[in-house]
């Protein structure tokens, strides 16, 4: 098949006349010149209300993602901490087993060997009195003139158990304990704890039900920005598929674009969250054991997983931009032959 | 090569038509869409010459069309450049598109290109490195008469200019096949006459070229086959 040449085309044994102003010219433009558009698009994808909005969405995400994990060890903690404790309670905690005993062995003593002995404790401790004393400080106050000495009222042993992973049935140790030890009281805060470790996994879910909204949003404004691209230059981009670009060739053009104006909106969200979220971690500190020494030291403490939550925010926007407007690009060519 | 084997096409009658308001049997169906070609059938050697000629409204613009791929035969068996364009996968088309260049009645420059870089266009398609398309690009311009106007945006320019910056990104990718929809339109006599001796140049080097022309006048200054369509119809593939 004859191919077609070039006219004029400079051979090695006849220089072309124009040679020395082809080459300054090739010296001036010989990388393909910055940010060559030929489809348009800087006008077309607008370059600051698709970031725009993109940085609403992240902003967003930032706080749905702090959510999640505040949500997320708040029901590790209710879990993990206080369901393995057990306080069990024992009347007359001073009192002698048997009266007559040489042994002295009192209902409390009695009450600790017990636990100790049974599977799945892994320490049974009685308060002290001291103990106690600072546990009821808040309700009968502290110091010479108050507490337990001026107290008249008869206050139960408590003796503080730790559980291990399997823990024993709890109806039947109260059982057991009150056949032994009449009137001794298993107190367990799995109930309370189970209810509060559901409330942090349901806002735990809403919070990752809201990541996956926004997320959704996200592409949406990508999509309808492409889309809108797509209208605006539709006929540099028939004129382009007419030369032979191929669809991954002008789906690449729009991705570019996209991708760096959604990573950008990215960026922006999650920068104006940090200042958000460090306020929020401040007011939260003196809940959080430990945290309110941290907060006075001047740092507020963020959930640590929250450090890789908040750069991820523009490549995640980035991704959305890339992935949307691949898809959004590609199937609007295939009306094109 | 480019052979035509019982070719047909058809397009949509209206858009109001392609939504689908029109019941689905086979006997409306035939109503939705209009037949603009029937039954062509001609073989086009490498490195001939062709008038394609007829009346406004003959076909001309829509046998182009099926030859540089922007639209595929709805009837028979269409080969271009050794190709079968009926059946041939969507995704190898583009490669086909950059071996064909066009010349548009309408030009289809990039208004916000200048002339430089709407030639440099169809090279950088092709993924030609940067510094190995600008001395091609130049002798281009030079050789269309506009190696002063590089940097000039489209309508910085003449109707002529702007065509001959056309006839300069169709050939630049040294094309196997060069197609040219009405190119004297917009040109007057002289215009018209350099730009017959670019086409023929480029004829004689190999280049396989078909233009479509209603203006008697030049196909008689430069006699060569010809094919006649009318009404969709081709009348003959012999000399003119
Ligand atoms: N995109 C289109 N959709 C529907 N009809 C068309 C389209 N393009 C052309 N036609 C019709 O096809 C016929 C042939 O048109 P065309 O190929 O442009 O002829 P020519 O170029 O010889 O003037 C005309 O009747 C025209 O109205
Ligand atoms: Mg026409």
């Amino acid at each position: 098949m004859a191919q077609a040449i070039a006219p004029n085309k400079p051979s090695p044994n006849k220089p072309s006349p124009n040679k020395p102003g082809a080459n300054k010219l090739r010296r001036r433009k010989n990388l393909r010149p910055a940010g060559f558009d030929e489809l348009g698009l800087r006008r077309a994808l607008d370059d600051r209300m698709l970031p725009a909005l993109v940085a609403a969405m992240a902003f967003l995400a930032a706080l749905g993602l702090a959510g999640f994990f505040v949500a997320a060890s708040l029901a590790r903690h209710w879990q993990d901490g206080a369901a393995s404790t057990l306080t069990v309670q024992v009347p007359d905690p001073g009192l002698a087993m048997e009266p007559g005993s040489a042994r002295g062995e009192t209902r409390r003593d009695r009450v600790v060997a017990m636990l100790a002995r049974t599977p799945g404790v892994v320490s049974a401790r009685a308060l002290s009195d001291d103990e106690l004393n600072e546990l009821l400080a808040p309700w009968i106050g502290a110091g010479p003139n108050n507490g337990l000495e001026r107290l008249t009222l008869p206050l139960p042993g408590v003796v503080q158990v730790r559980l291990g992973a399997t823990p024993p049935k709890l109806d039947e140790l109260e059982r057991q304990l009150a056949a032994a030890v009449p009137r001794t009281l298993v107190e367990s805060h799995q109930v309370w704890i189970g209810r509060l470790a559901t409330l942090a996994r349901s806002l735990q879910a809403c919070a990752g039900g809201v990541l996956v909204v926004v997320a959704g949003v996200a592409a949406a404004v990508v999509a309808a920005a492409t889309r809108a691209g797509l209208v605006q230059r539709r006929q540099a981009i028939e004129i382009v598929h007419g030369l032979g670009a191929t669809d991954g060739y002008i789906a690449g053009r729009f991705t570019r674009r996209t991708t760096r104006l959604a990573a950008i909106g990215g960026l922006l969200g999650a920068t104006a969250a940090l200042p958000v979220l460090l306020g929020l971690a401040q007011l939260g500190a003196p809940f959080v054991s430990g945290g309110a020494e941290a907060a006075s030291a001047g740092f507020p403490q963020l959930p640590a997983l929250l450090w890789f939550g908040l750069p991820a925010l523009p490549v995640a926007a980035g991704a959305i931009g890339f992935v949307t407007a691949q898809a959004t690009v590609r199937s609007w060519l295939r009306r094109l032959p | 090569m480019i052979r035509f084997e019982g070719v047909g096409l058809s397009y949509p009658r209206s858009a109001a038509m392609q939504a689908g308001t029109v019941p689905d049997e086979a006997g409306r169906r035939r109503s939705d869409t209009r037949e603009i070609l029937r039954n062509l059938n001609f073989f086009l050697p490498d490195g001939e010459f062709r008038w394609l000629l007829g009346p406004s409204g003959a076909g001309k613009t829509s046998v182009l069309r099926l030859l540089y791929l922007a639209v595929r035969p709805t009837a028979g068996r269409l080969t271009i450049l050794g190709a079968d364009i009926s059946t041939l996968n969507r995704t190898a088309l583009p490669r086909l598109r950059r071996r064909i260049g066009v010349v548009f009645q309408d030009f289809r420059l990039l208004g916000h290109l200048s002339a430089f870089d709407n030639v440099a266009l169809p090279l950088r398609l092709a993924g030609r490195p940067e510094g190995a398309l600008t001395v091609d690009v130049m002798e281009l311009l030079a050789w269309v008469g506009l190696d002063g106007r590089t940097d000039a945006r489209p309508h910085e320019l003449s109707g002529g200019e702007q065509q001959r910056v056309a006839i300069a990104r169709a050939v630049v990718a040294r094309p196997a096949l060069l197609l040219a929809d009405e190119p004297t339109g917009n040109l007057d006599d002289g215009q018209a006459e350099r730009l017959m001796r670019l086409l023929k140049e480029l004829n004689r080097l190999g280049t396989t070229v078909v233009i479509a022309t209603h203006n008697d006048a030049l196909v008689a200054r430069h006699p060569a086959p010809a094919l006649r369509l009318d009404q969709g119809r081709l009348l003959s593939a012999r000399r003119n």
